[in-house]
């Protein structure tokens, strides 16, 4: 058999940004029937080339061929007509309405009268075929992030689409979610393409975790500054190699964890610096997140949380930093740092808890952790503000404020040409940079961080995964939450499983291998925790 | 398509300094289109308006009159938009503190015979600021506590403290010795604010009109809350819940003792804009008093883009345009209306000239094109 036909064809594609060119004559072709895989650091224009296909940007240059035809992309109405169907990295879902009422947003068809039973019966039979069980009459804002992007697969299946397109889909799930993500790409490309177009469905992937590109691609093109390095068969090339394309240099995997840690004695080493007991709280919905969690986290450690999304993380960092009511247990802090006394600091404010020298790295940068439309120094003091040189009584001080600023700028490296631009200017890692430079500051050697190196490229994880460590070597105490298993094998001391709101068990990291950890996250008891 | 939008990576500062005055350029171009075709002179007209408005000092002083309780009342509104608190109550909050200012103006001289202007003008602003907090410290409690949206409930509340004051000067209050005229009866000269025309140390060039000591009241303001934004650590706190109150929840920044100082300090300076026209102007509770300043606040608080400085022009040029509309009303016969024509006209040349500080549009090269034909 001659190699199938081909489902897309990108020739020449240029695009130019402001200041930046973000892609420049980029030549990509997906044959129907493969996963292909678009590897890349971030800011390798991954993203604005896929956004060019599906039709939310228009190329300066070059021409884009479906299935053989010229393809005039001035919309995404344009693309989803041709069957081009994107999953985006930050979902284009309506919280307050059904998985349902979502699927059909923005179709023409009906016309006139909503028959929602039918909807949900063939958004069930669509799940069906290709194993995306989601409750059709379920809200967006009752889902997991998984089901969310089930979701979102499911409605571009709805539209018949040939060539989906996914925006780091792993980035979001755990182990378990992204393995079934990968079955489910495999039954896609299986699926014969709609709209009498020869060959199978195509599937393309944007990500910079080689591991996937392994694991689920038929083949990859790898993109660096804007620009095709290569286009190859995954099947004989290894993960070394597809770094090498990537980053244009050998990179060092794991960051180095020093064995002991020189300052910390080993009577430090014993102390515990915050724990939580028995700790019961609920969910946004009103229903149980945390169902008696009992943790430790001592001095010079790394305590980290392994677990789906969804069973209790989320609700156990926000319960210790006084951001969410604890119906039952205790959270105990030792304020003063190393030195202080143990605690109780349940549903203290949170203000009370900054003041005990709690830090607190939330999942969610923007959202959360700053405010983006303010410049970086005022992110920067935003734990600190309350205190001398920053203020003296209710009167900020300037200049101490862009001093501060300035030192931490340079301490933490981030890349910026002033204190003073908004925060949002600045990319992922810089982002994460500001939150962690500020944190660690303002806290007193006690820090809980939610997925921390979520979204950030090789070399921001590694800049985070080692002001971490350095943390734990001058004796903090650390709760990582994280998706990342190899993350939390890497640089972790101790490992603690969640599931449903309870600790499955802790294992020591030198101990634990991915398949218990996996068994655990998937709820099995290996090792009861005392 | 040769024309392409895109969002700027920042605002640029030569747009944010052009846009506004190209958008009331264009405003009264398109203004002057309406009066042509309402059969007038478009360039006399304006000139009658800004004869009007500036043309001699005592158009002056007419027009720093009108301006003092905008200036209070937009940076009454500007403060808590500022934490995105939607305060559309500032009408209601200046009734409610020229009914509190009246208050103290008619009954403490009654218990304190013979009191001095020092001691009286004083209590009656610290009773103006006081009627208008307390007025929106209610909005501001559902809210806080009840998550009730403050839109609806200090929009409402204004129609309760308008009628509240009418029923006081049609009723308990009314002035036996006024002929039925609505209002109270007049304050006692200790609780008339001075005019600037009769302070004798000041240099004569306000030797004319009814400009008043509010005036300055109105610029101490604007310095106090653009120190309390830009110095404090309280205003830092409301720009951090303005932009992203989840942020300010984990920073420990505690919203609800914020929207309740917030409310304080913005109903407050709604408040003293209702003491400033008792006390400088009518001298007495009566009609006219809320005329609508509270809702032209939030026109003035918006063109200023919240800036407490910016809301002392604005509120000037508002004024202007208020009394030059007024003028042209008598001079050249034409409506009122045509003063409103404009404001609506210039509200929304700036509102939509705003987008071109975001984004910009770009010719996209032809020669781009053919090059994408040719490579094809």
């Amino acid at each position: 058999m001659t190699s199938p036909p081909l489902a897309v064809e990108m020739r020449g594609i240029t695009k130019v940004f402001p200041g930046v060119i973000a892609n420049e004559n980029v030549d990509l072709e997906v044959r129907a029937g493969e996963i292909h895989a678009l590897l890349g650091e971030n800011g390798a224009g991954k993203s604005t080339l896929m956004n060019i296909l599906a039709g939310l940007y228009r190329q300066d240059a070059g021409e884009i061929r479906l299935h053989g035809q010229l393809a005039q992309l001035h919309s995404p109405s344009d693309a989803i007509r041709l069957g081009v169907g994107m999953v985006h990295q930050h979902f284009k879902l309506v919280d307050s309405q059904t998985v349902a009422e979502n699927v059909i947003l923005g179709l023409k068809r009906p016309a006139f009268r909503l028959d929602m039973k039918r909807t949900a019966r063939e958004i069930e039979e669509l799940g069906a075929r290709y194993k995306l069980a989601v409750d059709p009459g379920a809200y967006i804002w009752q889902l997991g992030v998984g089901e969310q992007q089930r979701v979102e697969i499911l409605k571009t299946l709805y539209r018949n689409a040939d060539i989906l397109i996914l925006d780091e889909p792993t980035a979001v799930l755990t182990p378990q979610e992204s393995e079934e993500l990968g079955q489910t790409l495999r039954r896609m490309i299986q699926e014969p393409a709609t709209r009498g177009h020869a060959g199978n469905k195509a599937v393309i992937f944007i990500t910079h975790k080689l591991d996937e590109v392994v694991r689920f691609s038929d083949r990859v093109t790898v993109l660096r500054g804007g620009k095709v390095e290569a286009t190859i068969d995954t099947a004989g090339s290894s993960k070394a190699d597809l770094a090498r394309l990537m980053v244009g240099r050998t990179v060092v995997f794991q960051v180095e964890k020093p064995p002991f840690q020189p300052h910390v004695t080993p009577e430090q080493r014993q102390e515990v610096l915050f724990a939580v007991k028995d700790l019961h709280a609920l969910n946004d919905k009103g229903l149980p997140a945390l169902n008696g969690v009992s943790l430790e986290v001592h001095a010079g450690e790394i305590l980290g949380i392994a677990g789906v999304a969804g069973n209790g993380q989320r609700e156990l960092a926000q319960s210790i930093t006084g951001l969410r009511k604890v119906n039952k247990g205790q959270v105990l802090v030792r304020c003063g740092g190393i030195q202080g006394k143990l605690k109780e600091v349940t549903n203290h404010t949170p203000h009370q808890i900054i003041d005990d020298g709690l830090s607190y790295v939330p999942a969610n940068r923007l959202g959360t952790g700053l405010a983006g439309n303010l410049p970086i120094s005022a992110n920067l003091i935003l734990k600190d503000y309350r205190k001398e040189p920053l203020s003296h009584g209710p009167f900020l001080d300037r200049t101490s404020i862009g001093r501060f600023a300035e030192r931490l700028i340079g301490a933490f490296q981030i890349t910026t040409p002033s204190a003073e631009r908004p925060v949002r200017l600045l990319s992922g890692g810089n982002l994460q940079k500001v939150i962690l430079a500020r944190e660690i500051t303002a806290g007193k050697a006690m820090l809980v961080a939610v997925n921390p190196t979520r979204g950030l490229d090789v070399g921001a994880t590694e800049s985070v995964q080692r002001t971490l460590l350095e943390q734990r070597a001058q004796g903090a105490g650390v709760l990582l939450v994280s998706e990342d298993l190899d993350e939390l094998l890497a640089i972790c001391d101790r490992i603690a499983v969640m599931y449903e709101g309870r600790v499955m068990g802790v294992m020591p990291a030198q101990d634990a291998n991915r398949d218990e950890l996996g068994l655990m996250m998937a709820g099995e008891h290996i090792q009861p925790e005392a | 398509m040769p024309l392409t939008l895109e969002r700027r990576m920042e605002p640029s500062r030569t747009a944010n300094l052009l846009v506004p005055i190209l958008s009331i350029v264009l405003a009264l171009a398109a203004g002057g289109v309406l009066l042509w075709l309402a059969g007038v002179n478009p360039i006399e007209t304006y000139r009658a308006m800004l004869h009007g408005a500036f043309g001699s000092a005592y158009a002056i002083s007419e027009t720093l009159v009108r301006a003092t309780p905008l200036m209070l009342t937009g940076l009454a509104v500007s403060v808590a938009f500022r934490m995105l608190f939607w305060n559309i109550g500032a009408e209601g909050q200046l009734a409610m503190g020229a009914f509190a200012a009246s208050g103290v103006a008619l009954f403490l001289p009654k218990l304190m015979p013979g009191i001095s202007a020092w001691l009286l003008l004083p209590l009656m602003l610290v009773g103006g600021f006081l009627g208008g907090a307390l007025w929106a410290l209610i909005p501001a409690m559902l809210k806080a506590f009840l998550s009730v949206n403050e839109i609806i409930t200090t929009l409402m509340l204004n129609y309760v403290a308008i009628l509240w004051i009418q029923y006081l000067y049609y009723g308990p209050w009314k002035d036996p010795l006024g002929f039925g005229f609505p209002g109270t009866a007049p304050f006692v000269d200790a609780a008339w604010l001075p005019r600037l025309k009769d302070t004798a140390w000041l240099p004569q060039l306000f030797n004319t009109g009814r400009l008043h000591w509010g005036l300055a009241l109105a610029i101490v303001a604007a310095i106090v809350v653009w120190l309390i934004l830009d110095r404090t650590r309280w205003g830092y706190e409301i720009k951090i819940i303005g932009e992203n109150s989840r942020a300010a929840r984990y920073a420990g920044i505690s919203i609800v003792r914020n929207i309740l100082l917030v409310m304080i300090l913005s109903g407050g300076l709604a408040g003293l804009a209702g003491f400033v026209q008792v006390a400088g102007i009518s001298h007495r509770l009566q009609q006219g008093i809320a005329v609508g300043d509270g809702y032209t606040a939030i026109i003035i608080a918006w063109l200023a883009r919240l800036n407490p400085f910016g809301v002392l022009v604005v509120a000037l040029l508002m004024a202007a345009l208020f009394v030059g509309g007024d003028q042209i009303q008598i001079s050249m016969g034409l409506p009122a209306a045509v003063a409103g024509v404009l404001q609506g006209a210039i509200l929304f040349c700036v509102l939509g000239g705003n987008f071109f500080t975001l984004y910009r549009v770009r010719w996209t090269s032809r020669r781009a094109v053919a090059q994408t034909e040719v490579t094809g």
